[in-house]
Parts: C-alpha cells; sequence; structure tokens
C-alpha cells in the first residue's frame, strides 16, 4: 500500500460540468456501455469473430478523461477501446461495422475489434500488443511540444502494461522531455486474467509515477467527477509546459479478458460488491440527487441511446463486406 | 561529383533534410552534442540545435514508438539505432506497429520515417554488435528496406527514404564507413531506390550481394577476370520492395548465380533471390546457383575467427572458380 490516499472529488456535477454537459456526459457513458453489451449479443450471435475486448464497468474512466481534451488532441489506446473511440465521438454504425469485418467499417474491415482509429479525432491508434500504444503517444507528445500550440497526447493502458518495457521507457522519456503526455492507467484489478496482485508486487500502481519523477494521482476511476476533474487539471498543467502526469484510476472489468473468458477465476462476491459502484448508476444517483434532471430524463437518454445502438448494428450487419482485391495501396502509400 | 566517405554522405544527407524540411527531427542515442558514435551525425546538432537533433535516452523501444507517433501526427522523424542488433529491443515497435499501422487504419495514414541502423561484422564487436539486421525485416510488408552499399547509395538512399511518404529502414554497414566515393549529390535520388545495380558487367556468373559484401565481390571479380572467367557484379540496393528484374536479365546472359551475403544461410534473403530466379529463370541456369553466407554460429569475437566467419574475397573466388 502506499500512503497516498484515493482521490474523490468532492465538487457538485453541477459545478463541474453544468447541467446539461452533464447529460452529455451521462449520455456518452451509457453508449459506450449500451455498445460493448451489443458486441457481446453481436458476438453470441455470430457476426463477429475472432476476439473482443469489452469494457464494460469502465465507463467513467473513458469518458471522464476524453471530455478533458481539445478537438485537436491525440490519443492512444488499446484493444480495449471501444469506448475511448465512441466518447471521442466516433461513428457507432462504423465502429460496429469494423468490428463485424465490413466495407464500411472505420477501417474497411482491415483492423477488427482491437484497431479502432480515426485521424480526424485524433484517436491515432489501438493496439493489440499490451504497452505498444503508450510510446506512440510520447511521440505525438513530442509533435505537440515541437509545434508549441498547446496539444496534449493522452494514452490509455491497463495495469497490466505497467509491467512492460514500452511503459517504462515511455514514462521516463516523457519525463526527461517533459512532455505533455497524460499516462491513464486503467486499474481493473486483472492483467487478462490474472489479478494484478498475482503478478506485480504493488497493489496501487501510482508509486511507479515516483521513479520518474512525474505527477501522480491515484483516483476512483468509477466516479465520472473524479476522474473529469483530476484528468482536465492535469491536461491543462501540461499544455501550459508543465509536463507529463500518470493517473492510476481504480476500476473494475465487469466481463472477463476476452470473449472465451468467463471470469471464473474472480472470487465470489467480487463482482457483485463492484456492481455496486457502477459508474453509471453513481452517476446518474447524483444528477438526480442534485436535480438536474429526473429519473424519467435519464430513462429517456437510455432509451435514445439504445435506439441509435440498434440502428447502428443492423446497419452494420447489413453493410456489404470488402472486396477481396489486391490491398497493396493500404499497405504502402504507392507514389503517382 | 564530390567525392566523400560513407560517413560524410550519411551526414551530407541528413544535414540536406534537415535544411530542406523543418518537420524533421533526429533522434538517437549519442547523437547530440557527441555526434553519434560512429560520427554519423556530426556537427548537425551544432548546426540544428537540439529540438532537432536530439539525444534520447537508451530506450529503441520509447523512441522507435515515439517516431511512429511523430510521423502520424505531422513531423518526419529519422530515428539512428547505434548497432542493427538494436532492432531486436524495438522489434515489436518496428514489425507489429509500424509495419502494419496504415494497414491497420485502413489506408487512411501514412507514415513517414526512416529508421537508420549501422550493422554488420569485421570490427571485432562480437555477437551481439556485428549484425546485419537484413534478414530480420524484409519478411515484413509495410516496410521499405535499403541496404546502401556505397557514399553515393548512403547520401541518396537517404534522401530518398526522407522524403517517402512510408517506413522506411535504411541499413549501412559499420566496415564501410571510413570508405570513399564519387557522390553526385544533385542526381535523383530515388533512381537508387528502384532495384539492384549492376556494377561490373560480366559473361560467365551473376554474383549477387549487399552491404560490405558488395566490394569484397567486385575484388573478387578482378581476381578472376585475371583468370578469364568474367563475372557480373550486381549490388541488390533494396530488400523490399524487391526487385529482381535486373538480376533475372543477368542470369539469363551468364546460366549462373551466386548470392553473398552477411547473414546465415537458413533465412537469407539469397534464398528468395534464388528462389525467384528457378521460378522465372529456370531455363537459363546453367549451374546449380550457389550461396556464400556466414557459418551457422554467432559472430565469435577472435579476430581470426571473425574474419574466417565473414564471406571473403577467396571463398567467393573459389565459389565461382566451381562453378563455372
Amino acid at each position: 500500500m502506499t500512503d497516498r490516499d484515493l482521490i474523490q472529488s468532492s465538487i457538485t456535477v453541477k459545478d463541474l460540468f453544468g447541467g446539461k454537459n452533464a447529460l452529455e456526459i451521462y449520455r456518452k457513458m451509457v453508449l459506450v456501455r449500451e455498445f460493448e453489451d451489443r458486441v457481446h449479443a453481436s458476438f453470441q450471435a455470430g457476426l463477429i469473430q475472432g476476439s473482443t475486448h469489452l469494457c464494460q464497468g469502465q465507463e467513467a474512466v473513458v469518458v471522464g478523461a476524453v471530455a478533458a481534451l481539445n478537438a485537436d488532441d491525440y490519443l492512444t489506446y488499446t484493444y480495449r477501446g471501444h469506448g475511448t473511440c465512441l466518447a471521442r465521438g466516433m461513428s457507432a454504425e462504423a465502429a460496429f461495422a469494423e468490428i463485424f469485418g465490413r466495407k464500411t467499417g472505420v477501417s474497411g474491415g482491415l483492423g477488427g475489434s482491437m484497431h479502432l482509429t480515426d485521424m480526424d479525432l485524433g484517436l491515432l491508434g489501438s493496439f493489440a500488443i499490451v504497452g505498444a500504444g503508450i510510446p506512440v503517444a510520447v511521440g505525438a507528445g513530442i509533435s505537440a511540444q515541437a509545434r508549441k500550440e498547446g496539444q496534449v497526447a493522452m494514452t490509455f493502458f491497463g495495469d497490466g502494461a505497467t509491467n512492460i518495457g514500452a511503459f517504462h521507457e515511455s514514462m521516463n522519456l516523457a519525463a526527461a522531455w517533459q512532455l505533455p503526455v497524460i499516462f491513464i492507467c486503467e486499474n481493473n484489478l486483472y492483467g487478462e486474467y490474472s489479478p494484478i496482485l498475482t503478478t506485480t508486487p504493488l497493489e496501487d500502481l501510482v508509486v511507479r509515477s515516483d521513479a520518474y519523477a512525474m505527477d501522480g494521482y491515484m483516483i476512483d476511476g468509477n466516479d465520472v467527477n473524479t476522474v473529469y476533474e483530476t484528468v482536465k487539471n492535469c491536461v491543462d498543467k501540461a499544455r501550459d509546459k508543465g509536463g507529463p502526469a500518470f493517473i492510476e484510476c481504480k476500476t473494475y472489468r465487469q466481463c472477463g479478458h476476452s470473449r472465451s473468458d468467463p471470469a471464473k477465476y474472480r472470487p465470489e462476491g467480487e463482482l457483485e460488491q463492484w456492481l455496486q459502484k457502477d459508474p453509471i448508476e453513481m452517476f446518474r444517483k447524483k444528477i438526480i440527487d442534485e436535480q438536474l434532471a429526473s429519473a424519467g430524463d435519464m430513462d429517456e437518454i437510455r432509451d435514445e441511446v439504445k435506439d441509435e445502438i440498434e440502428k447502428a448494428a443492423t446497419g452494420a450487419a447489413d453493410a456489404p463486406w470488402p472486396e477481396n482485391t489486391d490491398l497493396t495501396k493500404y499497405t504502402y502509400v504507392i507514389r503517382d | 561529383m564530390q567525392t566523400m566517405t560513407y560517413r560524410e554522405a550519411i551526414v551530407a544527407a541528413q544535414r540536406d533534410a534537415l535544411s530542406r524540411n523543418p518537420d524533421i527531427i533526429i533522434m538517437g542515442e549519442d547523437i547530440g552534442a557527441a555526434g553519434s558514435p560512429f560520427k554519423t551525425t556530426q556537427g548537425l546538432f551544432e548546426e540544428f540545435g537540439g529540438d532537432r537533433v536530439r539525444d534520447t535516452p537508451i530506450s529503441e523501444n520509447a523512441f522507435v514508438g515515439a517516431a511512429l507517433g511523430m510521423a502520424i501526427t505531422g513531423y518526419r522523424p529519422i530515428v539512428e539505432l547505434m548497432f542493427s542488433d538494436f532492432m531486436g529491443v524495438c522489434f515489436d515497435q518496428i514489425v507489429n506497429n509500424i509495419a502494419k499501422h496504415r494497414f491497420m487504419c485502413g489506408g487512411s495514414v501514412e507514415v513517414p520515417l526512416v529508421i537508420r541502423a549501422m550493422g554488420g561484422g569485421g570490427v571485432r564487436f562480437g555477437a551481439q554488435h556485428s549484425q546485419t539486421g537484413e534478414t530480420w525485416l524484409f519478411p515484413f510488408p509495410g516496410l521499405k528496406v535499403y541496404c546502401s552499399a556505397t557514399p553515393s547509395d548512403a547520401f541518396h538512399m537517404l534522401r530518398s527514404a526522407v522524403a517517402d511518404k512510408n517506413p522506411v529502414v535504411v541499413l549501412e554497414h559499420k566496415g564501410l564507413m571510413a570508405s570513399s566515393g564519387e557522390v553526385d549529390v544533385n542526381a535523383d535520388s530515388d533512381s537508387h531506390v528502384t532495384g539492384p545495380e549492376i556494377l561490373r558487367e560480366g559473361e560467365h556468373v551473376t554474383i549477387v550481394a549487399s552491404l560490405g559484401m558488395v566490394n569484397r565481390c567486385l575484388e573478387a571479380a578482378e581476381k578472376l577476370n585475371e583468370e578469364g572467367i568474367s563475372a557480373e557484379v550486381i549490388n541488390i540496393r533494396v530488400l523490399r520492395p524487391l526487385n529482381t528484374g535486373p538480376i533475372l536479365e543477368s542470369m539469363k546472359k551468364t546460366g549462373s548465380i551466386l548470392v553473398v551475403e552477411e547473414n546465415h544461410q537458413c533465412g537469407g534473403w539469397g534464398a528468395e533471390v534464388i528462389s525467384q530466379m528457378i521460378a522465372e529463370g529456370f531455363d537459363y541456369i546453367e549451374t546449380p546457383p550457389r550461396r556464400v553466407t556466414l557459418p551457422d554460429w554467432p559472430m565469435p569475437y577472435s579476430p581470426p575467427l571473425e574474419d574466417a566467419a565473414i564471406p571473403s574475397v577467396d571463398k567467393v573466388v573459389e565459389t565461382v572458380r566451381d562453378m563455372v
């Protein structure tokens, strides 16, 4: 254990987001949840082959962190990155189509579930090798620093990635060069199938930032207020040449590692305990308690999102397969 | 035409790139004020400053991966790997990320970056600092892989790579650094990366080589000439995309082919070249194709053992004698 306390925001939803923005945050969290549920169902229905890695339970991290960014900022993320993309504004239908391997997917079906990208949104890359996207974000941070327009790069990764060399090399480089890079560690307690404590001599990964003389925060990652407030402060500081930050978001993966993992290794009662801290339910309760919206308003948003997801998934499932043609032009930039 | 060393050509190409394009940033270990251990960035830090000529930590995974991040966000990095062997440290970034990123993004992104790596034996650096790295990278779609064997190659291949919108790995040879030659800095750089170059014409055998083997094969051809054997010597130049057209044309003329490479025989690029010759030029082959390669053990340190391991002029001469 560290001597650091778990950070929990005490600001009200109203003061942090304002009423209207709060409902938009809520809508995005529900969108991520419904999307992932639909991906799961689509897998069961045979629309998806290979593997998928879902992020139900981690919506507060991705939605809260992405909300702290500007349109010209950069992001790298992981194979569990659908939520990051949706939070950033990727079309749900194009995301489904990519995961279904269709021509209309964000990458024309060449990437798949683990590789959703959209350069126009700064969604630079979803990396399927643990930790591999972290140096890429550092590179985006070098670009941002060189361009001097106040951009930042944000990189998402799991607890397991803090054991890989690329993470440590990237933390060192970002700190040595004082790059505007925000390291978001989604500590969902499991590195693939293994509890983090069986593979790591630390429970609180935040201490790893100390080794790189980098600002480090350990926060309640299921509380979107806390995520947004902490990340926003770090992003603002980085924009202002204040250097990088590491934020450990304590959260929980409500599903298994991938579609073939029923997560039977979880201790009895653990899931139930975390479901009590479901990020969407917690935020909904706060909004209602602060009387920013009624339960009925929130239900309406959920229903709208469900309709949107239904339409997007159906549209994607009806989309054509890519033609089996020469793919060289996607492999190389061919000169005129 | 200017006479310059291979090393000077590498510096000159980078100076040219830095002067022409403000988006170019050079990164690597000890390349700043130190000018790089092989003096391949000498003077650039003083001329262009530390923001554009950056000393990195000893973290190949981080700075090669960062090069990808820079390339897809508007900059054009040139990364120096002090030894080609260090590609092993950042193999994941090169092979899984850099080579495939454009493809996985459905072709929606360009990855204009250059990795320069200095490899090869003969300088007594032992097993972990003597590999060329040629065979490590040439199988992977998405990369371009160049091998510079002369100062002219070193200058123009690097200049062409810097202008390319694809990731290019330029392999250089440590043993060639002090070699000198003519460089026409006004020549068309792209013509150096279209494929193999015939350096010496001949009638009896086609010899294909790369990097440090090219000069040895030219020397061998000279010796063979004294014996009345006329060898055509080809510098392969570009391993990926591999263009074997000129090699096939040469072999059709000579009827026999020898590949000389500073790699192990198993998995060497020579196997691919010969397999293409057999598939496309079988009827022209008069003698069994041959290869001269490193032996099947790591590079030994001891000078006589290292010298014996690297394909020598005499070994090439003997092999050709045996063929014709």
